[in-house]
């Protein structure tokens, strides 16, 4: 695997030895030496055009973990009009010997045309493009849910229930997909004006209230973080109404099975898309999801500079 | 002086033309030896209504003769110019200087479009009798690439045009609707994370026009047809006797959104590429005539506006080279269509609509612009290479049927599939 | 290309009987020892070592792991491969005898990696190297302490170590 741009690049298989590949790794922070050598000498760059201080450092810390040499590239969204674009900069970092570039970026697409536009050779990591995609965050959840609620490799028979706004969620797009992948029965709900055409198409079942997607007994709840600034600029949107019908509030919590896992991609709106109580809930799998970013992370890195399978 | 030996016309007889001075002088069985066309066949000159030559302004993506070049080789005589040009051809110097830039090339007639607005702001309507009185005589006026949509200028510009029977050509996309959209919307764009276009921003504009032209009583031309709901619109409006015509693109006959998921930007194109049931209605609808006509809405951009992120790129493609390959492919290979329907999508239609009396049909005393086309050889992207832009969406296809000679104002401008340089 | 079989099963049997008395004889014992396998031939070698030291010494639970090197190779580029599980002894290593028990010694790199892997997990007394096939072509300067088999090769053939549990026979090829 050289790049990992898309869920959609996975097949069954090998997202499950990316999940396997993972949980092995999951341990290397139980111990006192943290360190692995295998990217040693390898240099990878966080090419981040949006700020996102926890994927960047999720990354950061995964290269790390695995001896690479890390660099970190702050760098402003450009048209083609102004600054420099993303070719050159991706061609300058890799002049200077980037083997991975990791990159978040606000447009849909802009990870896929570094990995396929012939502009760069080295792998490319999408860490979010616009509302496409977020593979690591996918495989990360994934592994939670396999964690906690499965003992076989894939999720099959799981049942997920995504909620939020699944309009401008790369999170969804690429659970649903994922999830879908591996088994699991994978359902959204969301403000209609949120949900997105043709999202049924990709592999979730779409409910019209978050009530009643909770009458069917979920084992995975995944509330979407709200985009606060993307949400004021829409005149309907009111936080009271989306608090009364989308919010994870202690009503609903006292809804949810004994065993039901709490998700959420953080950072969290607490008050918002999920109450206080149910974010401390022990119920919720937050911090393990992180944890296992980690993980994840080095799995994904590790795999994409591994070289290809040779026969 | 050219004679034709053994072309077949649309009709299926087989003649041989004698051109003359320009003219066709002569149709029948002629004695004399001349370029055997046996298996060609011979239509009207190609007329396309719908081109975009950059220059002035952007002459890095293609210039009026590196554009004529394209549509010698494409079969082409005629190509109207669009208007979109830096400065905007919303005057009569920009006009007739587009216009002497054609003539100087000489490959082809080009006909300018004028702006139905100053500087295609959509605010005020730009001095569009000058134009039609200058001496590139404009009949046809049109902000492509921006949509009239305050209801009251397009009003006043379709009354306008009435005064000498011009037509109003628009570009129907209701911007409100389509704010930062980036593909067809749909299934597709929701998986990839680009702003659909929808259906109905194109479906409503045509609805208000066709409205508009018979309340004013004036001529509407709607270009790049691209949703079945548009066809219903158009169809509907014809029906009522509306004086109402329409345009499809060959990408928009041929081509799906599913080729968005590659982001490649060599896809974008504005408006956007739809779904196999767009296409199929499309077609339907050129083959009972509620669309008239091709217009390749050829669109060159230099490589940097194609090399980026989707989002960041230019829309638009060049046709004019690979249109009626293209045309043979859905209308005659598909079995759909007759040459006689082709000759009238290519050439006679588009002829009519802008006045250009000289070109669209084959008859002794005519202007001799004529293209022959061979049904039977293949043709790839790495031969359509006389545009300055090569974003060409046609890459790793290849198409069956292509044009062997193009004759402009009796002088071959391509013969044997090579162009003719600048005369 | 010719293939020939150099050890059959009864040949790894007692080879490995003969690994295993070594190892107790050299410890003075069964006590404080590890054994540990390298994925994937060498778990199913450490399995039976650990089997035929507990027939030998019936009031000693021997301690066994797994030790996975992947991450700690230094020919990234040459393959991909899977990350395989690593399972050591709940009390640790520290202080312990750890025998690594591999198929096939040959540059040295794969026992280079584990050695390197081991820091990761603790500081035992000794390490130890338990190889089924000693085959030569040494690039760094590691030596066996138990070897079932010297088998001298060319550089060009390639040394399969076939086992009943992955592949269902017992059998040592050489082929090239």
């Amino acid at each position: 695997m050289k790049h990992l741009i898309s869920v959609r690049d996975l097949t069954k298989d090998s997202a499950v030895a990316l999940l396997d590949s993972a949980q092995q790794l999951s341990q290397v922070n139980q111990r006192t030496v943290k360190s692995l050598p295998a990217l040693r000498g390898k240099t990878v760059v966080n090419l981040f055009y949006e700020n996102s201080t926890r994927t960047r450092i999720s990354f950061e810390i995964a290269a790390k973990r695995l001896s690479a040499d890390v660099i970190n590239f702050d760098a402003q969204a450009s048209s083609t009009s102004k600054g420099e674009s993303l070719k050159d900069t991706a061609q300058t970092l890799e002049a200077l010997g980037a083997a991975a570039i990791i990159v978040r970026h606000p447009m849909s697409g802009a990870a896929h045309a570094l990995a396929n536009r012939g502009w760069v050779s080295a792998s490319i990591i999408n860490a979010g493009d616009g509302r496409h995609e977020h593979p690591t965050q996918a495989l990360l959840d994934a592994l939670t849910i396999r964690q906690l609620k499965f003992s076989g490799s894939d999720l099959t028979g799981v049942k997920v229930l995504i909620v939020g706004d699944l309009e401008h969620s790369r999170v969804a797009r690429s659970n649903i997909l994922l999830l879908s992948l591996l088994g699991a029965a994978v359902s959204v709900a969301g403000p209609a004006e949120l949900v997105p055409e043709g999202i049924a198409a990709m592999g979730a079942k779409v409910y019209k209230s978050f009530d009643e997607a909770l009458a069917e007994q979920p084992d995975v709840v995944m509330m979407l973080r709200v985009q606060l600034e993307r949400m004021q600029k829409n005149e309907a949107f009111t936080t009271r109404d989306y608090i009364k019908n989308w919010s994870l509030d202690q009503t609903r919590l006292a809804q949810l099975g004994k065993e039901t896992v709490i998700m959420h991609p953080g950072p969290m709106n607490r008050g918002l898309e999920i109450s206080n109580q149910a974010a401390n809930d022990p119920r919720s799998a937050v911090l393990r999801q992180v944890e296992n970013g980690l993980a994840v992370r080095m799995a994904v890195l590790h795999r994409v500079l591994s070289g290809e399978v040779t026969n | 002086m050219i004679i034709l030996k053994n072309l077949t016309l649309s009709d299926g007889s087989i003649q041989d033309i004698r051109i003359d001075a320009g003219q066709i002088v002569e149709i029948g069985r002629i004695a004399d030896s001349g370029t055997d066309c046996t298996d060609l066949i011979g239509l009207a000159g190609f007329v396309d209504p719908h081109t975009h030559l950059r220059e002035p302004g952007f002459e890095a993506s293609e210039t009026v003769l590196s554009g004529s070049k394209a549509a010698a080789a494409g079969g082409y005589t005629a190509i109207c110019a669009m208007a979109n040009t830096e400065p905007v051809a919303d005057n009569s110097t920009v006009i007739e200087r587009v216009y002497d830039l054609g003539i100087e090339a000489g490959l082809c007639f080009v006909q300018p479009i004028g702006a139905v607005t100053k500087g295609l702001k959509g605010l005020e309507l730009a001095n569009i009798q000058d134009m039609s009185r200058s001496r590139a005589k404009v009949a046809m006026f049109s902000d492509d690439g921006m949509c009239v949509h305050d209801e009251n200028l397009m009003r006043q510009a379709l009354l306008e045009v009435k005064k000498f029977g011009g037509v109003v050509a628009q570009h129907a996309q209701e911007p409100s609707l389509t704010i930062g959209a980036q593909m067809n919307q749909g299934a597709v764009a929701t998986e990839l994370g680009l702003t659909g276009w929808p259906a109905i921003a194109e479906e409503q504009i045509i609805a208000r026009d066709a409205q508009l032209a018979e309340e004013t009583g004036s001529r509407l031309h709607i270009c790049h047809l691209t949703t079945g709901g548009g066809v219903e619109v158009v169809r509907w409006a014809k029906a009522k006797g509306i004086q109402i015509t329409a345009e499809v693109t060959p990408h928009h006959l041929l081509l799906t959104e599913d080729l968005v998921r590659t982001y490649d930007p060599v896809y974008k194109v504005n408006p956007p590429l739809r779904t196999t049931d767009d296409n199929r209605a499309l077609l339907a609808g050129l083959v009972d005539g509620t669309i008239d006509m091709l217009g390749t809405d050829h669109a060159p951009h230099s490589g940097e506006k194609k090399d980026c992120e989707w989002e960041n790129a230019a829309f638009g493609m060049i046709g004019l080279e690979s249109a009626a390959s293209i045309l043979h492919q859905v209308l005659i290979q598909s079995g759909a269509g007759d040459w006689t329907l082709f000759e009238n999508i290519i050439s006679k239609r588009p002829s009519k609509l802008t006045g250009l009396n000289n070109h669209g049909s084959i008859k002794v005393g005519a202007q001799a612009n004529i293209t022959l086309f061979n049904p039977h050889e293949r043709i790839g992207v790495a031969e359509m290479n006389q545009s300055k832009s090569s974003n060409n969406p046609y890459l790793g296809l290849e198409f069956i049927g292509r044009v062997q000679h193009t004759i402009y104002q009796g002088q071959f401008t391509m013969i044997d599939q090579s162009v003719r340089d600048q005369k | 290309m010719s293939n020939r079989a150099v050890l059959d099963g009864p040949d790894i049997l007692r080879a490995l009987r003969r690994i295993s008395h070594e190892i107790l004889e050299a410890n003075e014992g069964p006590e404080n020892l590890v054994i540990l396998g390298i994925p994937t031939r060498g778990v199913e070698l450490a399995k039976r070592i650990v089997e035929i030291l507990e027939a030998i010494e019936p009031n000693q639970i021997i301690e066994f792991g797994i030790l996975d090197i992947t991450m700690y190779r230094d020919d990234l580029v040459n393959a991909e491969r899977e990350i395989l599980e690593t399972s050591l002894p709940i009390s640790g290593i520290d202080n312990k005898v750890v025998v690594l028990v591999d198929d096939v010694l040959f540059s040295g790199r794969t026992v280079r990696a584990a050695l390197d892997a081991l820091t990761g997990y603790g500081r035992p007394k000794q390490v130890k190297l338990a190889v089924l096939v000693d085959r030569g072509h040494r690039e760094l300067p590691i030596r066996p302490d138990f070897v079932g088999k010297n088998l001298p090769t060319s550089v060009s053939e390639r040394v399969s170590v076939q086992l009943l549990g992955s592949d269902g026979i017992d059998q040592v090829v050489i082929s090239g």
